[in-house]
């Protein structure tokens, strides 16, 4: 008989990949890479979660987004309510989706991830937030009735963001004060356009404006006004999100060389300033043929990509450690072999040569061998002696961390801050050592990531209520 | 916000002009500039502020036409409004009664030292001012200069007014003379500022210098503005924009304001052509 046969075993629906532009196409545009998820797809991944009981991947998450619960809804083909799911935890979905490590986060801990492959919970975030912008009529909440109170955020990155949007569906009169000439922090000055659309931050910018979030673009708080400033204003209390945007040089000689910039401005020149559209836009950037990218994160991968698109024949990683220690997403480094940069490990720059005009022609490295493990538990690089040798270079982008900027804390008396600059606050509240001066994102834990900037946001802003309700 | 006032043509390419920016205007101090953007796509381009009227709640900049932003922003009429004015920057000038100080300015950097001579003339110094352009035509400044000012030199490198020679004869001459100087301020181009601490050297006279590196965030942000002073790494934005100049490395500084130098003429090319073509 037919039904004899043994019914075959339901067949495991793969994790759905990403369509991509391809590596040889994209490295000629500044276009984003992965180009999102169909509908179709979308619900294909969405159906692959089995909506645990007790979910492992919200404990993964930063702000707890409710995973099962927006993933449900986009297996349903709600894509709206999925989205609006997302937002009652999340201000930036959008951003979220695209730039979270999920792979040390909420994917990490997904339970398909233990035999297989984890749900793409980013993916799925992202489409869903897409969706919703693309869809056009994204609704926006009745105003909250005012509180009578007002709250200075200083810094519109991912932290004064969220910050902003929590208080002001609280009633308080927010306003932001952003030293550049446009919000958003790192995600407009730092993380480029082919990973991070800058339209996606204009929307979400958009949307806090619309809740009723004053923006007063260059305001340098310390230069225009000062914190005590601020609550002489009026204000009741004050929210520092001003990031960690002062970049590290590793001072060897010949670093100020012509054709030697930091990752701040060289990735600030090309996203903030679209000088990757130069002439059209009037801020300049060298178009290195012969590009070396010093560091081994995100930031430097974000860079030699960028070395790529402005026509680089040799985009080169050039990082002291192996590709193991590397701390860039396995993603980016992935993405950055497929376009062809080059990986120069365990080499250290210990030198730039420069020509009569004081153009840098080389950067003199020194091969390093890894040896017992430091601090941080990676095996720390040791020099190899009589290793030295000249890589050819006519441009070098040195991205090898950042540091505090001190002029809020300079000019704010009172203001405690460790011995690296950053601020201290007594606990996850955010307050500092004033009273009514609250603080988040990378000014209090140094560099880290999108997401938890914005939940320390969103732990402030909650601080800040209490605080506020008080008096 | 951000609309120009009052626009005014000090001499064939040096323009004064008068911003409304009422926040920086009651804030700002002598020393300080502003960071300005003309357009939506424009660079961002630091101009010292040359004065400030707190009450009109307004500014005082004057520049000289040299590429495409310059060109571009000469180009507006009173009325206009930029697209963002950025500022205060940069630390204030040190101001203190110093005794005697020279106060000296070469071209549109006479627009630059004009706010420091009036605050250290303020503070209760005898000031000297040798002013110089290349030619009369291209002098600017010279009845604010006198009113701020003990004594006002003027000259002009072809002689067409004034002492014949450059600003650093005239500051030799006073040594010379046996003059007691206390400071001096030197402010213009590299060039004329390299050698006026040259002369001031030899003799152990504390000279000052407005570096005038380029500039992207000038928050600290980007390292663009990056000087040698005494052999370490400065911002001039933040740490700036006036050091010793006995300690600076002019020539790192000449080598970078080169570096954008062929895009700098394709950029100035490309907007004229516009500009004519229509
Ligand atoms: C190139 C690059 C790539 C990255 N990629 C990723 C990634 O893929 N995923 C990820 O999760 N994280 C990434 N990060 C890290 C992430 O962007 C940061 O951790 C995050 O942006 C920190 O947010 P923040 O709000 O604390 O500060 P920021 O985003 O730095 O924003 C601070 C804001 O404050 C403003 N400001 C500073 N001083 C003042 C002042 N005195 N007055 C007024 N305003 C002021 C600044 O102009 C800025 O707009 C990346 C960082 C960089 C640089
Ligand atoms: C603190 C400071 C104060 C200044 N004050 C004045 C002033 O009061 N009056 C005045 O006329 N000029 C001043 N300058 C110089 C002025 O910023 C430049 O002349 C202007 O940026 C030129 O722009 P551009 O597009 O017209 O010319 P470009 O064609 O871009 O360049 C022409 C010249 O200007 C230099 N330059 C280009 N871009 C920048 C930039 N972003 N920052 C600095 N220099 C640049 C170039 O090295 C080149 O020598 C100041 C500079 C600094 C750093
Ligand atoms: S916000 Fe980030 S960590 Fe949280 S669920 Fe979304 S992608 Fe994962
Ligand atoms: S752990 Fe994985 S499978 Fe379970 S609910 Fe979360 S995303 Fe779905
Ligand atoms: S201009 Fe960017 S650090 Fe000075």
């Amino acid at each position: 008989m037919e039904n004899n046969e043994v019914k075959p075993k339901k067949e495991k629906v793969p994790r759905q990949k990403m369509p991509e532009q391809a590596s040889d196409i994209r490295v000629k545009n500044f276009n984003e890479v992965p180009t999102g998820y169909t509908e179709e797809t979308a619900i294909t991944e969405a159906k692959r979660c089995i909506q645990c009981k007790k979910p492992g991947c919200i404990a993964g998450c930063p702000v707890d987004v409710d995973i099962p619960g927006f993933i449900k809804l986009i297996a349903e083909g709600k894509f709206i309510e999925a989205a609006l799911k997302l937002k009652e935890t999340n201000a930036l979905p959008a951003v979220c989706g695209r730039v979270c490590p999920q792979e040390d986060q909420c994917e990490k801990v997904c339970i398909l991830g233990k035999k297989g492959e984890p749900v793409a919970v980013g993916r799925l975030e992202r489409f869903a937030a897409d969706y919703e912008q693309q869809a056009g009529n994204i609704s926006i909440p009745a105003p909250a009735k005012p509180n009578g109170k007002k709250v200075a955020v200083v810094g519109a990155g991912p932290a004064g963001l969220t910050i902003a949007g929590d208080l002001v569906k609280l009633g308080y009169d927010v306003t932001i004060f952003e030293a550049l000439h446009k919000a958003g922090g790192v995600l407009v000055y730092g993380i480029p356009e082919f990973r991070l659309p800058k339209a996606i931050v204009e929307a979400e910018v958009d949307y806090l404006k619309k809740l009723g979030v004053k923006i007063e673009t260059n305001a340098v708080i310390g230069r225009l006004k000062t914190v005590d400033e601020l609550f002489a204003e009026g204000f009741d209390a004050v929210f520092l999100g001003v990031g960690a945007g002062a970049p590290v040089f590793m001072n060897i000689p010949g670093e100020n060389l012509s054709g030697i910039y930091s990752a701040n401005e060289y990735l600030t020149r090309s996203n903030l300033m679209k000088a990757y559209r130069f002439p059209e836009y009037d801020t300049p950037i060298v178009r290195g043929k012969n590009v070396a990218v010093i560091g081994g994160g995100n930031v430097a991968m974000d860079s030699v990509r960028t070395a790529l698109r402005l026509g680089a024949d040799n985009a080169t990683i050039i990082y002291r450690r192996t590709e193991v220690e590397m701390p860039a997403r396995i993603e980016e480094v992935q993405h950055a072999k497929e376009e062809g940069v080059q990986f120069k490990l365990l080499t250290n720059p210990v030198e730039y040569i420069g020509n009569e005009d004081g153009w840098v022609t080389g950067v003199r490295c020194q091969r390093m061998e890894l040896g017992e493990p430091d601090d941080s538990g990676r095996r720390r690089p040791v020099p190899v002696a009589g290793s030295e040798f000249v890589i050819p270079v006519d441009t070098v982008v040195v991205a090898v961390g950042t540091t505090a900027n001190p002029i809020v804390p300079a000019t704010t008396p009172g203001l405690e801050t460790n011995r690296w600059g950053y601020i201290v606050t007594k606990d996850a509240s955010g307050l500092t050592s004033r009273e009514g001066v609250y603080a988040g994102g990378d000014i209090v834990t140094g560099s880290a990531t999108v997401i938890l900037a914005m939940g320390a946001g969103r732990l402030a802003a909650k601080a800040i209520h209490e605080y506020l309700s008080r008096s | 916000m951000n609309r120009i006032v009052e626009k005014q043509d000090l001499s064939e390419n040096v323009v004064r002009m008068v911003l409304e920016a009422p926040a920086i205007a009651r804030k700002r101090r002598a020393g300080q500039f502003i960071i300005l953007k003309v357009h939506e796509k424009g660079e961002r381009i630091p101009l010292t502020i040359v004065d400030s009227d707190a009450e009109a709640g307004t500014l005082t900049i004057i520049f000289q036409v040299v590429g495409k932003t310059t060109t571009a922003l000469a180009a507006m009429k009173a009325g206009d409004a930029l697209s963002d004015v950025q500022g205060p920057l940069g630390n204030p000038t040190e101001i203190e009664n110093f005794g005697h100080v020279v106060c000296i300015g070469g071209g549109v950097g006479v627009g630059v030292v004009y706010p420091l001579a009036a605050a250290l003339k303020k503070a209760g110094n005898r000031v000297t001012s040798i002013i110089g352009a290349r030619t009369k035509t291209l002098l600017i400044l010279e009845e604010e200069m006198k009113k701020v000012s003990d004594r006002l030199i003027v000259a002009t490198d072809d002689g067409s007014y004034g002492f014949h020679g450059f600003v650093s004869a005239v500051l030799q001459n006073l040594i010379d003379e046996k003059e007691k100087i206390d400071r001096v301020y030197a402010i213009g181009p590299v060039p004329m500022m390299r050698v006026l601490c040259n002369v001031t050297k030899p003799y152990g006279i504390r000279t000052i210098v407005s570096l005038n590196s380029i500039m992207v965030d000038a928050t600290g942000m980007c390292g663009a503005c990056r000087v040698s002073v005494g052999g370490k790494t400065k911002f001039t934005c933040v740490d700036g924009p006036e050091f010793d100049g006995h300690e600076v490395d002019f020539a790192l500084l000449t080598n970078r304001l080169r570096m954008y130098a062929d895009q700098e003429k394709q950029s100035l090319e490309t907007y004229k052509c516009k500009v004519n073509g229509k």
